[in-house]
């Protein structure tokens, strides 16, 4: 009877598994793809695609300019996202609660909403579509983000090494670089990869806002206007690998301080 | 808490920032959405008829149905493949493999949204590997129309949220202190009835949570049914989409936006008493 | 079922645990007599929770063997063991109400509903939370949670209630407080029951048999009088309250006597021993005295180190002029004048010096 649990289990976790990996598999497998179509039959492996995809001025521009609206949105999300925090959690402000509701409230608003409001702001205050106008959007849907993180770890026993700082006779700015921001370097980088990650992957605002400089997932998304082609296989793929690649560098790196 | 900062000033400096940014970049274009919704297409006449084609016109109403029976349905079959898959990670995966188990599960989150969509329509075109294995094998004689149908979008939602909820279920499996557990079994209870009566209420904040996230995401999203869905059938956000894109019709546009986001608030305050953080 | 209606309630015999290289429990034997209040003593690592999870059924032993009533339970599951564990952090169920915590085990039972909510009612009144039936686990104090899992316990009527260290995350008036309360209940429910604990003041207000435990070995059992006025090893002299340990070799042996050579000098005292072997003397703080008594020897002349003011007594440290290496424990009446730096002789009598085996 045992044996048949063990079984039974396992066909599931591998039938979830598989169906998890499916598309990837696919993606990947069809972007060494020899021939035009990413289907059946497999006539690989080959690297014309990826040679067309890094040979693509639109493609590695769109990427180039992730990364920067990435980059830059992010830091500016934890930038506000931090301020804030230690403004609520070390100081009495009236409202304080209402205050940190509205910041927090975007995260239940769909990206499509957001993105929409925007575009109609800037419409009738006459701002073009940019990289800029989405970049502001993206901070819009990290900040919350952000604040919340970093919000929730600044908790009563920060106070007392703060306050020991404090009566060894450092100022408040010294207080705030030498103390509170190393003890809270979990939480600040763990927003700023969180917002990394949704920015980069993001597209409905990036749609809405960009007009000709534009980024990857908006640029991909013009790729499937000319159907299943492998060269979209293989962006994907290479956006696939590097996030990996990533996460990877990043495990290490967290792995080897907490082993320390 | 409450410090006695050197000026009264800093406070208000540290927090007006992110605050003003809220206001100005989330608040007032929702403001603004929300008069827009108001008014007539070109005019500037105060009306109610953005929201009454909502009602009168059946294509657009027809939309939202098919939002909430798709979003629902996701929802659902997420749950039901999410929750055994992730007691299996937490309990019957050895605890050394478990965070492995965790990263493997969730890793195609890595690709990007639109290239995961585009990957399952690889996967269920006409002549795409399902419809290739299942001719070649016999069990089919024709290949299966399954892009570009409601199942297409269903299945592309599915695939994203059952490792969403894996994660938020797993997260909440984790977390549980072994006492209960063993506490049950102390008492009486075998494996099957300390699952019913203990394990499954305590978890059950984990897939309300999932759930709700599920539910949100999925009403508001626009990739998944347009890459997958095809444009026989049209859900709200693509519905919206065509408003500001081809017609240009912004109050349109706002008010039926403004109509999903009244659905999802209906949703929240559903879920929320499962939302609320309970210190045990 | 069979089973012995006479003998020990609990047989543990020859049990033996490890947790990877760490061998928590190394053949250990005891009994446990029906009705009884015993305690297992020891400092963290001694094996003590090890060995109260393997009598609950949560953890199964490398060796040896559980016997209940006669029956050998080693390796059946808790839930088909007539035990109950009251856990360190209570457990409560935080989703069921107080009443249904209780009425837990008894719905696993298939007791009907009517009689289910009747039995909880009554366990709860037995602890004295008699309205809290339907508060949740949350609503409730430290201490109220605690009594909730000793009602949810008790109420399935086992064999042998196990409880581990339930009174540490209490403070120190509520905690002396439940002491008194879980006596007096072990008493009226005549439930054995064994409790884990690393307090030896709570060992010794509670426990019928004391069991002291260190490195995974029981160093030394018995009622708690005599665990304390004759400690068998040099542990347990240190372990449960403090000792003056003095260490010596035997000179020779008269009519039931012993003479030792120890650091202050020889001394004799009643016992036994083989000439030439080394032993150890341990001696309690409030068998020191200042002055001497009838009975009593000189243990030498000593400064004193330290004066603790302790409200009742004086806890004073002084070491040997003879031998710096022996430091003196003494309790002495507080009204006594003494302070740092003082040189006092102190006197004991041989009767209250315990001689140490190991």
């Amino acid at each position: 009877m045992r044996i048949a649990g063990k079984i039974l289990v396992s066909t599931y976790a591998l039938a979830v598994y598989g169906f998890i990996f499916l598309p990837v598999i696919v993606l990947v497998l069809f972007s060494l793809q020899a021939t035009s179509f990413p289907i059946p039959p497999f006539t690989g492996p080959s690297l014309r695609w990826y040679e067309a995809v890094l040979a693509d001025a639109r493609l590695t521009s769109a990427l180039f300019n992730s990364v920067l609206v990435a980059l830059l949105s992010s830091a500016l999300a934890v930038a506000l996202g931090f301020l804030a925090a230690w403004g609520f959690a070390r100081y009495h402000l009236p409202r304080s609660g209402l205050m940190r509701g509205l910041i927090t409230l975007p995260l239940t608003v769909s990206y499509l909403i957001i993105g929409m409001g925007l575009l109609i702001l800037f419409n009738a205050a006459g701002i073009p579509k940019s990289l800029i106008v989405a970049g502001i959007g993206h901070v819009v849907i990290n900040l919350p983000l952000c604040f919340a993180i970093i919000y929730s770890q600044m908790g009563d026993h920060q106070v007392n090494i703060e306050r020991a700082a404090r009566d060894l006779g450092a100022p408040e700015w010294k207080v705030l670089f030498l103390v509170s921001v190393p003890v809270l370097w979990p939480a600040i980088f763990a927003s700023f990869f969180l917002s990394m990650t949704f920015s980069w992957d993001e597209f409905v605002i990036s749609f809405l806002l960009t007009r000709f400089d534009t980024t990857l997932p908006v640029e991909i998304w013009n790729l499937l206007r000319s159907g299943l082609n492998p060269r979209t296989n293989a962006i994907g793929s290479l956006v696939f690998g590097v996030s990996i690649v990533l996460a990877l560098l990043l495990e290490l790196a967290f792995l080897r301080r907490s082993r320390r | 808490m409450n410090e006695s900062p050197p000026g009264r000033l800093l406070p208000w400096a540290l927090v007006t920032p992110a605050f003003l940014w809220t206001l100005v970049f989330f608040v007032l274009p929702f403001v603004a959405m929300a008069v827009l919704s108001f008014l007539e297409h070109g005019g500037g006449r105060a009306t109610f008829d953005n929201y009454r084609q909502f009602f009168d016109n059946p294509s657009y109403w027809r939309a939202m149905v098919n939002s909430l029976e798709v979003t629902l349905t996701v929802t659902a079959i997420s749950v039901l493949i999410a929750y055994p898959f992730a007691w299996i990670l937490a309990e019957v995966v050895p605890p050394r493999l478990q965070r492995l188990a965790l990263v493997l599960a969730i890793l195609p989150f890595w690709t990007s949204y639109v290239v995961r969509s585009y990957s399952w329509l690889l996967v269920l075109a006409q002549n795409g590997v399902v419809n290739q294995a299942l001719t070649g094998s016999g069990l089919v004689d024709a290949p299966l129309q399954i892009a570009n149908t409601r199942a297409a979008t269903v299945i592309g939602f599915v695939h994203f949220f059952v490792m969403l909820l894996t994660l938020t279920i797993f997260a909440n499996l984790k977390q549980l202190s072994p006492s209960y557990r063993r506490a049950a079994a102390d008492l009486g209870a075998g494996p099957v009835r300390t699952f019913l009566h203990v394990i499954l209420p305590l978890t059950l904040p984990g897939i309300m949570v999932g759930a709700f996230l599920t539910f949100v995401l999925a009403i508001g999203d626009y990739i998944t049914p347009q890459i997958l869905g095809g444009n026989n059938e049209l859900l709200m956000p693509q519905l919206i989409m065509m408003q500001i894109g081809r017609r240009g019709d912004f109050p349109l546009a706002s008010a039926l936006a403004i109509i999903l986001m009244v659905v999802v608030t209906i949703a929240y305050l559903f879920c929320a008493r499962w939302l609320k953080i309970e210190r045990a | 079922m069979t089973g012995s209606l006479s003998g020990p309630l609990v047989e543990i015999r020859k049990l033996s645990h490890s947790f990877g290289s760490h061998k928590a429990l190394d053949e250990v034997s005891l009994n446990v007599e029906p009705g009884s209040y015993t305690v297992l003593l020891g400092p963290s690592g001694s094996g003590k929770t090890t060995l109260l999870s393997i009598i609950g059924g949560f953890v199964h032993p490398a060796e040896g063997s559980v016997l209940i009533r006669g029956n050998d339970f080693t390796r059946t599951p808790p839930a088909q063991r007539p035990t109950a564990t009251v856990f360190q952090d209570y457990a409560l169920f935080p989703h069921l109400s107080v009443g249904n915590n209780v009425g837990f085990g008894l719905r696993m039972r298939g007791v009907a509903r009517a009689r289910r909510i009747g039995r909880s009612r009554e366990a709860l009144a037995m602890v004295g939370l008699a309205d809290s039936y339907n508060k949740m686990p949350h609503q409730l104090s430290g201490g109220q949670r605690q009594r909730v899992a000793l009602a949810r316990a008790l109420v399935v009527e086992p064999a042998v209630l196990l409880l581990d260290e339930p009174l540490g995350a209490l403070d120190l008036k509520l905690r002396r407080q439940m002491q008194d309360e879980l006596k007096a209940l072990q008493k009226r429910v005549g439930t054995a029951f064994i409790h884990v604990t690393h307090d030896q003041e709570e060992a010794m207000a509670l426990a019928d048999h004391c069991i002291v435990m260190n490195d995974g070995r029981i160093e030394d059992q018995g009622p708690p009088e005599r665990v304390y006025s004759r400690p068998a090893s040099r542990f347990s002299a240190t372990f449960m309250g403090e000792s003056t340990l003095l260490s010596g070799k035997v000179l020779d042996l008269g009519m039931d006597e012993i003479r030792i050579d120890t650091q202050i000098g020889p001394l004799s005292l009643a016992g036994a021993g083989e000439p030439g072997f080394d032993v150890s003397l341990a001696i309690r703080p409030e068998h020191i005295t200042l002055a001497p008594e009838s009975g009593s020897v000189s243990l030498g002349e000593a400064t004193v180190t330290d004066v603790v003011f302790q409200g009742s007594f004086k806890r004073v440290s002084a070491v040997s002029a003879k031998d710096p290496q022996v430091a003196f424990i003494a309790k002495l009446r507080s009204s006594q004048a003494v302070a740092v730096g003082d040189t006092v002789t102190l006197y004991a009598s041989p009767a209250d010096m315990v001689l140490l085996s190991r």
